[in-house]
């Protein structure tokens, strides 16, 4: 399954997002879940819980999360986080 | 050191207000010949003292959210975030990473990306009055073209 953000991602958007992607994944239970954000330009420390949660789901289904073509910006807050030592991410 | 410029603005604490503050802070801040890296570090590091106004600051109101941005001579950007909210009780541990009351919908990272993506941060705060994070960014020296 593929999951694609688009625009900017802050706690505004963060709130709605979360439930509707948890919901893609609830009802497709994939093996595997590609989080594509190819096309988000922005994205604040919002989008590592979102990144955080979606991980976890998968872990409980038994599935992993890839996070896949990351925008300059986006990947300045995910390095600072350090979130790429528990999921993987490329540009 | 010298102010050259410098804008204030008051709003709600209302989520729909992030990217409004954001982006003004963006533009003001563009007077300063930035790069887009640059920009974008001022746009995170807004968005993120701006969440915490409205998440922590004041969780079950609306109150008011103050952001001031100076220009400062030698190309620095000061920004700074302050609210009148409910306060932090122990600041070292709000700006301890992953630490946060926020629920799940923060990941405890807003202070951490906020040091981060700018020069120095200070975060003054009084339980029961309020909070205001001082942040400053250098902006890179850059050779003009001929």
């Amino acid at each position: 399954m593929t999951l694609s953000l688009s625009g900017e991602l802050d706690h505004h958007e963060a709130r709605q997002l979360i439930g509707e992607l948890e919901e893609k994944i609830d009802t497709g239970m994939p093996r595997d879940c590609v989080l594509d954000l190819g096309g988000l330009k922005f994205m604040d420390s919002s989008g590592i819980a979102i990144i955080l949660k979606l991980h976890k789901r998968m872990n409980a289904l038994g599935g992993r999360l890839f996070v896949q073509n990351v925008q300059s910006q986006p990947m300045r807050v995910l390095d600072a986080s350090g979130i790429d030592r528990i999921i993987e991410i490329s540009v | 050191m010298k102010e050259l410029n410098s804008v204030r603005f008051e709003f709600p604490s209302l989520s729909a207000n992030e990217g409004f503050a954001r982006g003004a802070a963006a533009c003001f801040a563009a007077q300063l010949d930035m790069t887009l890296t640059e920009l974008g570090d001022v746009k995170t590091a807004v968005s993120e003292a701006v969440t915490n106004c409205i998440v922590h600051a004041y969780p079950d109101s609306v109150g008011p959210i103050l952001l001031r941005l100076r220009i400062l001579e030698g190309g620095e950007l000061e920004i700074q975030v302050k609210d009148r909210g409910r306060g932090i009780e122990d600041v070292e541990r709000a700006r301890q990473p992953l630490f946060t009351t926020g629920g799940d919908e923060r990941g405890g990272m807003g202070f951490t990306i906020m040091e981060s993506f700018t020069d120095s941060m200070k975060v003054r705060s009084k339980v029961g009055a309020g909070t205001t994070v001082t942040m400053r960014k250098r902006v890179e020296k850059r050779r003009k073209a001929r």
